[in-house]
């Protein structure tokens, strides 16, 4: 260092403390880095939801006792559809046949609260009542509500959600059906019952 | 050449220490009286109180939201929904806590009714200042050439009514500048006694003022306790980087 | 290692460091003024990091702008850090860009062979007025719209074609979404590319002639056995380890403002532009943001709006030509006369009140002051003219007569002659006369005054 500045006014020989000067290179090194990591965490931090999106993803209220039995009610949360199908005593007592017929049937990933983890894939005191997100799993396409498939792609599913994009079908639980492109079953978001026609979703109370 | 210099950053230092002083005058005509600015958690909770009764019937306050409101002032949600929320929606559900905090008055009814739409009260204390807000409040008088009944000697020929009476009572303009104790004593006289004593009546002004500093900013008490630290940082890392300098400048003789 | 051979046998990385950084080597004796440039460098950087975030927010649409900003301010996690950043930034920019400019000045860095590099650095000073001032609208508060209609009318004192360039401007008939949609537009992308691609260019000119420093001495003169300047150190790493103390100490005034006087008491935020753009009603008190104002004071100066636009063109113009203007060899105000001196001191203290002046609401006696201190601003480059180079007695006679009639003729045609609220005119006229005639007989009647010291043959310490 001191041979490479060759300045005539300074003597021979700088004694140079290599080890402080690496000790305070090193300091203020990981001082400063520490500085601009804070600084770029609230940098980034800008671009997560902001109070507005947090606002208008809030929970949201819906009345069930106008879907009308077999039928479907779809409102908006996060953005995204969310269905309410009042299901048929029928299309429940006939959810077992299905299994065969799907790749998950008993629910082992983990998209659905624990307490729709059971074969109606529903709270159990409103168990006709499914709540879903309404958005494949596949690659994010919105299926239809299919009641009657038997003309459909998968006939042996008798009633679900077909979706058009590639071909994914779902029976009345919201379960994957093992010839869908799709990997795992619809998912459940968090929901409540307020009362017993008021279904809260997007926060079950748990977790806000 | 060293006295020149020292001049000339005299100069500079003197020119922005004076500029924002002299910088203030703009505005009103009338002095102001100074408002002693509180940002506690009691005060700025009253003055939400206040804010929400008497100003938000024909006030906005739309760049801010109730949830916001309820977290910077230590209040539940479920609080807040309960005492404070009294707007509505344009599909005239009560408004979510989640809302920013409009109200249903339109602009034309405002203009009609008032002669001018009541503006946003969001950014007030930041464009007229805490004093102004402080003053303004304490300043209606009776005055029967306007349609209200009342002007207002820091904003004269206001349209607003002075929406306050029942705590403040009615005061007049004072013939002869006399304090009698009443009304702040800038040249007022009591003419009806309202709910309040003027100490109390201060005080209510006083808690919305800090309220509204509080809307114009809200971020202004993180910015101040973030700023601490922030500049504790920039010390110690000041320290390191001069020893730093000093190190490897013991080479260049 | 091998990484480093790899791109280095495809890309110059090794030898740019070298070139700009570990080898090149400036003066040793590089003081106080001499931390701006960095500075400069990175509040740049600092504008672009925090206008990219900022733009991921900001709507610039005359219905949502305002409410967008606010929207940052409040709703955005961070938000309100990033924008105070970059509104104080704007300030701190032009903060430091002054004193650079003023190192210039007092060390003569825009003499040959740095001519160039000065005139970039004009360059870039303009650019930099133009983002401030587009950047200024988009918030759309009362203080935006106003001071961008007052500012783009000034387009409109051009004879001929000034009315329908000022429409082309604004793309309508008042300031309206269209002005701020392409505003936006100028003030995010084509600006800084102007500005990044002339900063690049400034330091390629540096880097090429290699930095003045305060004895003006030129280090490439005095080189020892290695070929090495004697008074040279690498930059880094002894000019980046003193940087980094200026770059710390700047944090301290600049985060200092940030958190505890975003505003700076209506300095860099104003007030009224706390209040959304409203196109039928004027603010009681418009003024421009603070690092308009000299220059606008000198608009305000004469009475002739294509008067006042061609005067404060001019005071920015004439700066473009201090090279040429300055023809003393002697760089540094240290080994220079005392009246050169005096004139710098005088012409620093002038700008200050002028810029000071810009701030204030009109009034007989502040634009009466704005008045004579155009002029003082003008007769600095007069006299650094004259007795930058030995003149003759006749040659301070001519001057001082052309210069007087130019005087009176601004006096009785642009400032509007002595008319009876003019009250403190007869007065004021003296003060540049007098200070003209003292800068331009002082060197022959005070030897003195006019004496300029040896210029080492090595940079001092």
């Amino acid at each position: 260092m001191s041979a490479s500045l060759d300045n005539p006014s300074t003597p021979d020989e700088i004694v140079v403390d290599v080890q402080r000067r690496r000790f305070l290179t090193t300091a203020t090194t990981v001082v400063g880095a520490a500085g601009a990591a804070a600084l770029g965490v609230q940098f980034l931090g800008s671009m997560s939801p902001s109070a507005r999106a947090l606002a208008a993803g809030a929970p949201v209220e819906a009345d069930i006792s106008v879907i009308e039995s077999g039928a479907q009610l779809t409102v908006e949360w996060r953005g995204k559809p969310v269905w309410i199908v009042n299901r048929t005593d029928e299309m429940l007592s006939t959810l077992g046949e299905n299994d065969g017929l799907l790749k998950d049937p008993n629910c082992e990933n983990d998209v659905q609260p624990a307490y729709a983890r059971n074969e109606y894939r529903s709270i159990e005191a409103h168990k006709n009542y499914i709540v879903l997100v309404g958005i494949c799993t596949h690659l994010g396409c919105s299926p239809a509500y299919v009641p009657d498939m038997s003309a459909g792609i998968n006939p042996a599913l008798k009633s679900g959600w077909e979706c058009a994009c590639h071909g994914s079908a779902f029976d009345i639980a919201g379960r994957v059906s093992s010839t869908s492109p799709a990997a795992t079953n619809l998912i459940v978001p968090p929901y409540q019952y307020l009362n017993d026609t008021t279904v809260l979703i997007g926060d079950d109370g748990a977790s806000a | 050449m060293n006295i020149n210099k020292i001049t000339m950053l005299l100069g500079v230092l003197l020119a922005l220490l004076l500029a924002p002083v002299i910088g203030q005058s703009a505005g009103s005509s009338v002095a102001l009286e100074s408002h002693r600015l509180n940002l506690g958690e009691k005060s700025l909770q009253r003055g939400l109180k206040y804010f929400t009764n008497y100003c938000m019937g024909c006030h906005s306050a739309s760049y801010s939201r109730y949830n916001r409101v309820a977290a910077d002032l230590n209040l539940s949600e479920q609080q807040m929904l309960d005492n404070i929320i009294f707007t509505r929606g344009a599909d005239g559900e009560k408004s979510k806590v989640g809302e920013k905090m409009m109200i249903s008055m339109t602009e034309e009814y405002g203009k009609e009714t008032f002669g001018v739409a009541p503006p946003d009260l969001s950014l007030t204390a930041r464009s007229r200042g805490a004093d102004w807000i402080y003053t303004y409040l304490k300043s209606f008088y009776l005055d029967e050439t306007r349609p209200m009944g009342v002007n207002n000697t820091v904003f004269e020929n206001v349209g607003m009514p002075h929406v306050l009476w029942p705590l403040q009572g009615w005061q007049k303009k004072a013939e002869h500048h006399d304090d009698d104790g009443h009304g702040g004593g800038s040249g007022f006289e009591q003419v009806s006694e309202g709910e309040m004593s003027a100490q109390e009546y201060d005080q209510v002004v006083t808690d919305i003022t800090n309220f509204m500093v509080y809307l114009s900013e809200p971020a202004q008490a993180k910015r101040k306790s973030l700023g601490i630290k922030v500049m504790m940082f920039l010390f110690l890392f000041t320290g390191l980087a001069y020893l730093l300098k000093k190190e490897y400048w013991r080479d260049v003789h | 290692m091998s990484l480093m051979t790899w791109i280095d046998d495809r890309f110059p990385l090794t030898k740019m460091w070298e070139e700009h950084v570990s080898k090149y080597y400036a003066p040793k004796n590089f003081n106080f003024w001499y931390f701006f440039g960095s500075l400069a460098l990175l509040i740049l950087v600092m504008q672009i990091v925090t206008g990219i975030f900022l733009t991921m927010h900001y709507k610039p649409d005359a219905d949502l702008a305002f409410a967008s900003v606010e929207y940052i301010m409040r709703d955005v996690p961070g938000g309100w850090l990033i924008r105070y950043m970059h509104s104080t930034g704007a300030s701190a920019f032009f903060v430091v860009i002054y004193l650079h400019m003023f190192r210039a000045l007092i060390y003569g860095s825009y003499k040959g062979p740095r001519e160039l590099l000065w005139i970039f650095g004009m360059m870039i000073y303009l650019a930099l007025m133009a983002e401030g001032f587009m950047g200024y609208l988009l918030p759309w508060g009362q203080m935006s719209f106003w001071g961008a209609q007052v500012i783009i009318n000034l387009f409109g004192a051009i004879p001929f074609i000034g009315e329908d360039l000022s429409i082309w401007i604004r793309g309508d008939y008042v300031v309206s979404d269209a002005t701020l949609n392409r505003f936006f537009a100028l003030h995010v992308i084509a600006l800084p590319f102007v500005i990044a691609g002339l900063v690049v260019a400034h330091i390629l000119a540096l880097h090429e002639v290699g930095s003045n420093n305060p004895d003006g001495v030129d280090i490439k003169k005095n080189k020892g056995a290695d070929g090495l300047p004697l008074d040279g150190i690498p930059f880094h790493p002894y000019y980046t380890v003193k940087d980094l103390v200026g770059v710390c100490v700047f944090f301290l005034f600049f985060f200092g403002v940030i958190f505890f006087a975003p505003e700076m008491g209506g300095y860099f935020l104003e007030h009224a532009n706390f209040v959304p753009a409203d196109p039928l009603k004027t603010p009681e008190h418009i003024a421009p943001v603070w690092y308009f104002t000299p220059f606008y004071t000198v608009l305000r100066a004469i009475n002739n709006p294509f008067g006042g636009v061609l005067a404060m063109f001019g005071a920015i113009g004439v700066l473009f030509f201090l090279p040429w203007i300055d023809r003393n060899p002697i760089k540094s105000w240290r080994y220079r006369s005392a009246l050169h001196k005096l004139n710098i001191m005088v012409f620093a203290v002038v700008f200050i009140i002028l810029g000071y002046l810009g701030i204030k609401p009109v009034s007989t006696l502040y634009s009466e002051i704005g008045q004579r201190l155009t002029l003082m601003y003008f007769i600095f480059f007069v006299v650094l003219w004259f007795y930058s180079s030995p003149r003759s007695q006749k040659t301070a006679m001519t001057t001082f007569i052309i210069s007087v009639i130019v005087m009176l003729v601004i006096e009785f045609t642009g400032f509007g002659g002595l008319t009876e609220t003019r009250k403190y005119a007869l007065v004021g006229m003296l003060i540049p006369i007098a200070f003209l005639a003292f800068m331009l007989f002082a060197g022959n009647m005070f030897p003195r005054m006019g004496a300029e010291k040896v210029v080492p043959e090595r940079v001092t310490h």
